[in-house]
């Protein structure tokens, strides 16, 4: 069911505040005149019904019904197979695709009302778009090709020239400045796609599996580098990607898609632990466990007496590292988060909760090989 | 449905249609109206078509002349000015040009040619045919871009352009230069409105192409970097669709070339190309040869120009300095005004002496002369070979050629019967070993051979060409095929067709074979295609008259300097396209190839020509148009077919004969071109 998995109170790091962008019933459908679909109330009745109806109908919905929030400063990540929508979602937030239906609301602000002109400011000045083969323009030098934006607003050429220096330090371009994009190398060429998407300071950035086109050497490299520059600038980031591996390493929450509807929504531990059905589960079944759950999600069930007193492991340690620490100890280990005690795991809390989701798997594969612990390794 | 379908895909409807063609061959005596189309069944469409241009020409012929009187005026001006200017400094200019272009070689190309044309003493006309050049190409390229950037923005309008544009550039060259003759007056201006017509469609078309080809998303970048669509435009779209569209303004420079030169049939225009027809058509052929010299050198010179622009690197100026960056413009500008002033001193630098000239023609004439008159036995024998055993058969039929005079004996009753049971064998044969396909084709050719294409019943020949786009095409195809010759019967020009086809027919098949291996030889050996290259690009280059010249010399006005001429234009795709097709077949299919055991031989023509045989086709395609463009210009040395028919409606100012010939060699070029494309693309699926 398209519905995202009710989440804990802690799932989003922000979310008692105001999302910064608020998606809400987005529908898009190629095809001709699909408008005609959303005349009466179907859409909020049954929407996997009118997709099916439509495709019926040779129609191709995109996108069915999609709602999600994303927090300030989240890093909020689509992911699906290749065809399942995720451009799609992503090309109607910036309104690069003319959505069917549906509200996009930004800073409470509904973009789908805004004309072609607001359009323009709210593109120069709070959306940052990155893409997948980075969409540089062939003819201007990487300085050119980051300054393009701001020359287009008619910036002057002073204040141009800092925040392109500014953008270039923050990517790591220096000394290529004038390079034309045919004589750089794929990752240098996203680097470029990065600082121009980031000279114009935007507040939400929406980046098009922009790591998917690299080797992946350099794209373990760039994930790296993404990460501390969201450190710096705590951007609102919507991430498409196909790669789950690359999702557990950026993301704060993910979306999964599927044919263009929502699996589910959660932290990557949730689709791991709680998959809402046999697909998340079959999606997630490659993911190493043991480097993705830490200490805090495999707590024993019943705190044993003085559990406390036991030599204390942090909440985020990775099971990778547990291992070897719990190895001889039947006690187990206090489990700690920021100095207060949560609770304890055991090697028998640790072991139940791995059988736990090789049963889960067992269900999905119909008896296929589950994956072990050691695969792992 | 579906068995009526089955039936004329296959044989039976083949096979009925060669028993209904043998039926009408066998009473054409008392059928002759199936052998030759009546007059009264004719629809009088000439009159009707010049009297409607009358019309015209009483209502809105004023309009018509004062916009060319407009146009004639800024002509004049540009003529003027560009007379104006010492040759020295044209000199100058263009070298410098060519250096800063494409360094020292086309540097030095450009300054001999430029200097050639000097010395041989036609600078004037030479300058007056850039005059409209220069003119035409920024008016062609503006209009082109527009339409192009029209057709990019709406689907709509795109699909009336293509075909508009199509048809421009199929229409025989002089079928347009009446209606300007007579809508916009004498002169020099016709060839500059023709020249505007044909230069047009290859802006428009990599316009549209290179608009159409920018990457997505790049565009998408541009609009997230927040440009208003007149940004997106001008700097996004255009600049990364700059390559096409410079690409367009070659092929617009050279179209508009090469139809001033066509231009200049009409006369009275003094210019380079008028010269060269005067020569050709007083059979001067040293002149001929020296003057076809300079249209070729200005082509290629132009070509390469332009080309160059196109396809330069983007290189990094920012750190230039403002006399670093402009360097070559400013040494341009030094020296334009350094020679002007040193030419008020030095008067040749501007006037080349007439004592200076050297023009060697009458020189080049007696050897010309010489060396026909020392081969003429051999040139004789070709002449006859081709004339009697190949073109003769196929025009009139072997009934008509074989004679004491020609083949030495004569075509008895005994000797047809024998050729009846011989071509019956050959096709019992082919159905045997090959299928019912060749079988057909074998009969087909038996029956053609014998009665010539003149005496094939057209209700067959036409009823054939309609299956055969049938089978190619589907229902849609047909419909258009019947449509077509529907067109050439109803309008009598279905005789005149037929000896179009015929030429053009044995020169495709000739450009073909030759060109295709040659294509293959230049696709194994790298020396061949070393050779070739620059070659096919003069070929190309070359404006259609000048290809003529040297056939003309040699072997004199007729139908076979035609066949020639033609052959020499048409071949170039054909080694091109056979070329490029094999050499692009996948290195893993060959090593497939290679490992299954196969000979070189069997490698080429089981792995490496069905391969690439989609672009072989497409090569065979192109093949096609060219030969039906020259076509058009071999009428000037004696054909008898829509061709000529094209150049007398123009001679005699009759509009009617003229556009309805035109329109019919436009008719039989698109049909020839839709189905070519569809075999091809059929090929490729597959
Ligand atoms: N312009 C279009 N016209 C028709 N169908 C489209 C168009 N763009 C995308 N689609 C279809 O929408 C679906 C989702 O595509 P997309 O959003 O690109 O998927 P993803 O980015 O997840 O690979 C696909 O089935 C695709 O074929
Ligand atoms: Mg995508």
């Amino acid at each position: 069911m398209p519905t995202a998995a009710p989440e804990p109170a802690d799932a989003t790091p922000a979310a008692s505040l105001v999302p910064k962008l608020s998606c809400k019933n987005l529908w898009k459908v190629y095809g001709s005149n699909p408008q005609h679909w959303f005349r009466d109330n179907a859409v909020t009745t049954d929407p996997v019904a009118l997709a099916q109806g439509m495709r019926a109908k040779g129609l191709i919905p995109a996108a069915v019904n999609v709602s999600f929030d994303v927090a300030k400063g989240e890093i909020f990540v689509i992911m699906g197979l290749s065809g399942s929508g995720k451009s799609t979602v992503v090309r109607c937030l910036s309104r690069l695709v003319e959505p069917t239906y549906g509200e996009i609301l930004l800073d409470g602000e509904d973009l789908l009302r805004k004309s072609a002109r607001e359009l323009i400011e709210i593109r120069r000045h709070k959306i940052g778009m990155v893409f997948q083969n980075f969409g540089l323009m062939p003819h201007l030098s990487v300085i050119e090709n980051i300054a393009f934006p701001l020359r287009l607003q008619g910036l002057a050429e002073r204040e141009r020239r800092s925040r392109v220096e500014k953008v270039i330090a923050l990517v790591g371009l220096e000394g290529r400045e004038k390079s034309y994009p045919h004589q750089l190398s794929g990752g240098q060429q996203q680097r470029v796609g990065i600082a121009r998407s980031l000279a114009t300071e935007p507040e939400l950035w929406l980046l098009d599996e922009p790591f998917s086109a690299l080797d992946p050497m350099i794209r373990r490299q760039m994930q790296d580098e993404f990460l501390s520059i969201q450190r710096k600038l705590r951007k609102s980031i919507v991430f498409i990607t196909h790669d789950f591996l690359e999702a557990l390493r950026i993301a704060d929450r993910i979306m999964l898609m599927r044919d263009g509807q929502i699996v589910q929504i959660g932290r990557p531990v949730d689709l791991i632990i709680n998959p809402a059905d046999e697909y998340v589960a079959e999606f997630t079944r490659d993911v190493p466990l043991v480097r993705v759950l830490k200490a805090a999600d495999v707590l024993a069930e019943k705190v044993p007496e003085g559990s406390a007193a036991l030599p204390g492991v942090d909440a985020e340690t990775t099971i990778e590292d547990l291992l070897p620490m719990l190895a001889g100890r039947h006690d187990g280990l206090s489990v700690t988060r920021s100095g207060q005690h949560i609770g304890c795991v055991t090697p028998t809390s640790l072991i139940d909760a791995l059988a736990r989701r090789a049963d889960l798997h067992g269900a999905a594969m119909r008896g296929t090989k589950s994956p072990a612990v050691g695969d792992a390794g | 449905m579906n068995g009526l379908r089955h039936w004329f895909s296959g044989v039976h409807a083949w096979a009925a249609l060669i028993a209904l063609t043998l039926a009408l061959l066998i009473f054409r005596d008392a059928l002759a109206w199936s052998v030759r189309y009546p007059n009264e069944w004719v629809v009088p469409l000439t009159p009707w078509l010049n009297s409607g241009m009358n019309w015209v020409i009483d209502h809105f012929g004023a309009y018509f002349r004062a916009f060319s009187d407009t146009l004639a005026v800024v002509m004049r001006l540009v003529r003027n000015l560009i007379n104006a200017l010492p040759w020295s400094v044209v000199l100058a200019l263009v070298t410098v040009a060519a250096f800063a272009l494409a360094g020292w070689r086309l540097a030095l190309f450009s300054f001999a040619a430029v200097l050639y044309m000097v010395v041989i003493g036609f600078w004037t006309q030479a300058m007056n045919s850039l005059a409209l050049v220069v003119l035409s190409v920024p008016i062609a390229v503006i209009i082109g871009f527009a339409i192009g950037t029209l057709g990019f923005a709406s689907e709509r309008a795109d699909r009336a352009i293509r075909p508009t544009m199509d048809l421009l550039q199929t229409v025989p060259a002089f079928a347009y230069l009446l209606p300007i003759l007579l809508l916009f007056g004498f002169g020099p201006v016709v060839g500059l409105i023709a020249s505007l017509l044909y230069a047009v469609p290859p802006m428009v078309r990599n316009t549209t192409l290179g608009l159409r080809s920018v990457n997505a998303e790049t565009v998408e970048a541009g609009r997230m970097s927040g440009a208003t669509t007149a940004q997106l435009f001008w700097r996004v779209q255009v600049p990364c669709a700059k390559r096409q569209i410079l690409l367009g303004i070659n092929q617009t420079t050279m179209a508009a070339f090469s139809m001033v030169i066509i231009a200049s049939i009409i006369g009275g225009t003094a210019d380079i190309g008028w010269e060269v027809l005067t020569a050709i058509r007083r059979a001067l052929f040293g002149e001929s040869l020296l003057l076809g010299l300079v249209i070729a050198l200005m082509a290629m010179v132009m070509d390469r120009l332009t080309a160059r622009i196109a396809v330069r690197e983007i290189t990094d100026r920012q750190d230039q300095s403002f006399a670093q960056r402009y360097r070559y413009w400013i040494i341009a500008l030094i020296l334009a005004l350094g020679l002007s002033l040193l030419a008020q001193v030095m008067p040749f630098l501007s006037d080349y002496p007439r004592e200076w000239r050297y023009y060697p023609a009458a020189q080049l004439n007696a050897a010309v002369t010489y060396i026909v008159a020392e081969f003429s036995t051999s040139i004789d024998l070709i002449k006859r070979v081709a004339f009697f055993y190949v073109m003769l058969p196929v025009k009139m039929g072997l009934e008509r050629t074989i004679s004491p005079f020609s083949w030495g004996f004569t075509f008895t009753d005994t000797l047809k019967v024998a050729y009846a049971v011989a071509i019956v064998a050959l096709t019992g044969v082919a159905w045997l070993r090959r299928g019912w396909r060749i079988a057909t084709l074998s009969a087909f050719i038996g029956i053609l051979l014998f009665v010539g294409i003149t005496g094939m019943p057209w209700p067959t020949m036409a009823g054939m060409a309609v299956l055969l786009a049938y089978q190619v095409g589907g229902r849609r195809m047909a419909l258009g095929m019947a449509a077509g010759m529907g067109f050439l019967l109803l309008t009598g020009i279905w005789q005149e067709a037929m000896l179009s086809v015929y030429l053009c027919g044995i020169a495709v098949l000739l450009s073909f074979v030759i060109g295709g291996t040659l294509g293959v030889l230049a696709a194994e050996f790298r020396p061949v295609s070393a050779v070739l290259r620059p070659i096919n690009d003069t070929l190309q280059t070359m404006p259609l008259f000048v290809i003529l010249i040297p056939f003309v010399m040699i072997f004199k006005i007729g139908e076979f300097t035609a066949l020639l001429a033609i052959i020499a234009y048409a071949i170039v795709p054909s080694i091109r396209y056979t070329e490029l097709g094999i050499r692009g077949v996948s290195p893993e299919a060959i090593e497939a190839g290679r490992i299954c055991g196969c000979t070189p031989w069997q490698l080429l023509w089981r792995v490496k020509l069905p391969l690439a045989s989609p672009v072989i086709m497409l090569g065979l395609n192109q093949t096609i148009m060219y030969a039906i463009v020259m076509l058009v210009i071999a009428a000037l040395v004696g054909t008898s077919d829509l061709g000529q028919m094209v150049y007398i409606g123009l001679g005699d100012g009759d509009f009617g004969v003229g556009i309805i010939a035109g329109v019919g060699m436009a008719v039989i070029a698109m049909l020839a071109d839709r189905m070519m494309q569809t075999i091809s693309r059929k090929q490729a699926r597959n």
